[in-house]
């Protein structure tokens, strides 16, 4: 029994809609790349696909999925139903009505400017406000799980909160901080100099406002996906969670760290002096740490359910995980790209090795590695074990869910690989066609385009099944009793005493020192500048 | 709050690790001077074309024989489209953007940065190779960002 069930089976319904959309945008971006000739391919297509593949997939698959993940997971976890749980429809609708808004915008071409949608290029002022609304509708989940939460302290005094809050809590914590950059560079400059208002926007202002949110963003996509390691997989594999404080460690780490990092994304901006870059390149490598933690322990938490199972030896263990189980499948297929992805973000994230990737393939390579996989492949697997729960029916086409995560798995690898190493070859991201007029440089990238194409065919096809599953379940699924949500327990027991870890409003506070630091005087500086605004461009 | 014997040696590892990487940046950023392209100058992008500072991009040799490179970024050109350089010699490039955002890199090299309406985009680089290298835009700029590009040729030094 899923309490709000019906208001999480909305947010991951419209974010597994929106997925589908996306999907077979990526498809004609895939085949692209491979340069064939297909009926309405043309830049101006090419250039509206990746509009909308990029703020489908990253802004509404994520945003939903995760709200709607958000409500099953407190709901279960405080065996409470939402306080406040109109507003949370309400946010639902908002955000519903902002997704329809920006993809109308995009879909009749007035907002190719890309899902970073960086000024002075200018979107039509419906893309601007239906994202607007988008974030605004998220806001009013995150304060009904907020006051939910709080009533469940009220009614439980010094008792400790159950892991797959402590995670959602962390989750919302990042996005309300870094959502406030989004909406201050929405209110302030988009959507007033859109609608005419305003004259000009300057655009590096812009790009720090976006960026300050674009960073934390990842986080707000990759701490669900931690929770889902952390609390599902571990019993869904028929272990236990190897160290129950040291993920409330994790999400305390990510919760101070996520946001103080923007500038890392702006290593190659003018107008931004080298000592912040390098304050920001610090922070970025902190966040490393929780991530590494996180491979031990939920590694660790597989090992102990594959000794569970009889396992002897060193690696004997890793045989007996349920492979087949497209959950566990999911995660631990996901664990193993991020591991490049995270190799990967490191050499991003060094000021210097930054200048030879910056905006080239390489980069398009990582966060499909990162976002791509270890979110997007991750919820998949969350989608089917949470799914069937929502809806009271049996996986359907369980066949193709067994082999989905492994299609997605090869598919990403061969698109990943072959993009990262375009990207050191110096292919640019996002272009239409790298031919370049038949330069001789250009023409050593083609081989691995084509590599990148059939990549970009398997994930299509991995994608397909993932959504013939979710519909054959929803529509055609053997209505049958599904068991409740299982959190998996920890190796030790129950944790019984509060941890400094489990004292958010502390880490709060931390967070917004840190944010103050690293932000505060780079921002009024910039300000102080008296910087020259831009008019809009529509070059699309 | 107690931690497993292998998980706290794997943290001590990865906390080694993230110190030892920062420790390499803040060599190669504080010892040896490599920093990306971080200057700070504005001017009105409505007014590129009659600032001086760009009103004749191309090419010129200071008196030092150090070489100055004035570049404009703009929707889908780069002027100029051809650049001749010396090899081994410093080369300043200087650039900015009349209207939307573009990027600016060599191909094969670690030259990159990105050019912002109402900024100046500078850095100084050594080219060691005589050659002729592609020019792209990396930064979407539109319906034929794709095609935007230029020509640099490195000459054997004179």
């Amino acid at each position: 029994m899923i309490l709000n069930r019906r208001l999480a089976t909305a947010n991951i319904g419209v974010a597994i809609g929106a997925f589908g959309v996306a999907t077979f945008m990526a498809l004609m971006q895939a085949l692209s790349r491979a340069n064939l000739d297909l009926p309405w391919r043309s830049a101006q297509m090419y250039y509206l696909s990746v509009t909308g593949h990029g703020v489908l997939m990253a802004l509404v698959f994520t945003t939903f999925f995760i709200m709607g993940m958000g409500v099953a997971f407190t709901t279960r976890a405080l065996e409470r139903p939402l306080r406040l749980p109109a507003l949370a429809w309400a946010g639902f609708w908002l955000a519903t009505i902002g997704t329809v808004a920006a993809a109308w915008a995009i879909l009749w071409g007035k907002a190719s400017v890309l899902y970073t949608f960086y000024p002075p290029m200018q979107a039509h002022p419906a893309f601007y406000i239906g994202l607007t609304l988008v974030v605004v509708g998220s806001w009013l989940w995150c304060v009904s799980t907020i006051v939910t939460y709080l009533a469940w302290r009220r009614d439980n005094p010094g008792k400790v909160v159950p892991l797959a809050v402590h995670g959602i809590l962390a989750t919302i914590v990042v996005w309300l901080l870094a959502t406030v950059g989004v909406a201050s560079e929405m209110l302030f400059q988009l959507i007033p100099w859109s609608l005419g208002l305003k004259e000009t926007v300057d655009p590096l202002l812009a790009r720090m406002l976006f960026w300050y949110f674009g960073h934390p963003l990842v986080y707000f996509w990759l701490i669900p996906a931690y929770v889902a390691w952390y609390t599902i997989a571990p019993r869904e594999a028929g272990g236990k969670l190897f160290s129950d404080p040291l993920a409330r460690m994790v999400f305390a780490l990510f919760i101070i760290l996520s946001a103080p990092v923007g500038f890392h994304h702006q290593f190659m901006d003018p107008g931004i002096a080298s000592g912040w870059k390098m304050l920001h390149t610090f922070t970025t490598f902190g966040i490393l740490f929780p991530s590494f933690v996180t491979a031990f322990t939920v590694t660790a938490s597989f090992e102990v359910a594959g000794r569970m199972k009889g396992a002897t030896g060193l690696f004997d263990w890793i045989k007996q995980l349920p492979w087949g189980n497209p959950m566990v499948s999911a995660v631990l297929l996901s664990m193993i790209l991020f591991a490049i992805g995270g190799i990967g973000g490191s050499i991003n994230a060094a000021l210097g090795m930054n200048a030879v990737v910056h905006n080239t393939a390489w980069i398009q390579g990582h966060f499909h590695l990162t976002v791509g996989t270890a979110t997007a492949l991750t919820f998949m697997g969350v989608a089917y074990w949470l799914v069937p729960k929502l809806v009271g029916r049996d996986l359907e086409l369980g066949l193709l869910a067994k082999v989905q995560p492994y299609i997605w798995f090869i598919g990403m690898f061969l698109f990943s690989i072959s993009n990262h190493a375009t990207g050191l070859m110096g292919m640019p991201r996002r272009v239409y066609d790298a031919a370049y007029g038949g330069s001789a440089v250009a023409a050593q990238w083609q081989g691995l385009t084509l590599v990148s194409a059939v990549g970009g065919l398997l994930l299509f096809v991995s994608a397909s099944f993932f959504l013939m599953v979710m519909l054959g379940t929803v529509l055609a699924g053997r209505r049958a009793e599904q068991p409740v949500i299982q959190f998996a327990e920890p190796l030790e027991g129950a944790p019984t005493r509060m941890l400094i870890f489990d004292r958010i409003w502390v880490w709060v506070v931390v967070a917004v020192v840190l944010v103050a630091l690293a932000y505060a005087y780079p921002l009024a500086d910039h300000l102080r500048m008296d910087a020259f605004g831009s008019p809009g461009f529509k070059p699309f | 709050m107690h931690v497993d014997l292998y998980e706290r040696i794997w943290m001590w590892g990865a906390g080694a690790i993230v110190v030892f990487f920062l420790g390499a940046i803040g060599f190669a950023t504080v010892i040896q001077g490599r920093v990306p392209p971080s200057h700070v100058e504005l001017l009105d992008p409505r007014g590129v074309f009659t600032d001086p500072r760009f009103s004749e991009p191309g090419v010129t040799t200071n008196p030092d024989g150090s070489v100055e490179v004035n570049l404009v970024a703009q929707i889908w050109i780069f002027r100029p489209n051809e650049i001749r350089v010396p090899a081994g010699r410093p080369v300043t490039f200087r650039m900015t953007s009349p209207d939307v955002i573009h990027g600016f890199q060599i191909v094969g090299t670690n030259s990159n940065t990105m050019v912002v309406p109402g900024y100046v985009s500078q850095f100084t680089t050594t080219f060691d190779t005589p050659g002729e290298y592609l020019i792209v835009c990396n930064e979407y700029c539109g319906t034929n960002h794709h095609t935007m590009a230029a020509t640099l040729i490195v000459e054997e030094g004179t």
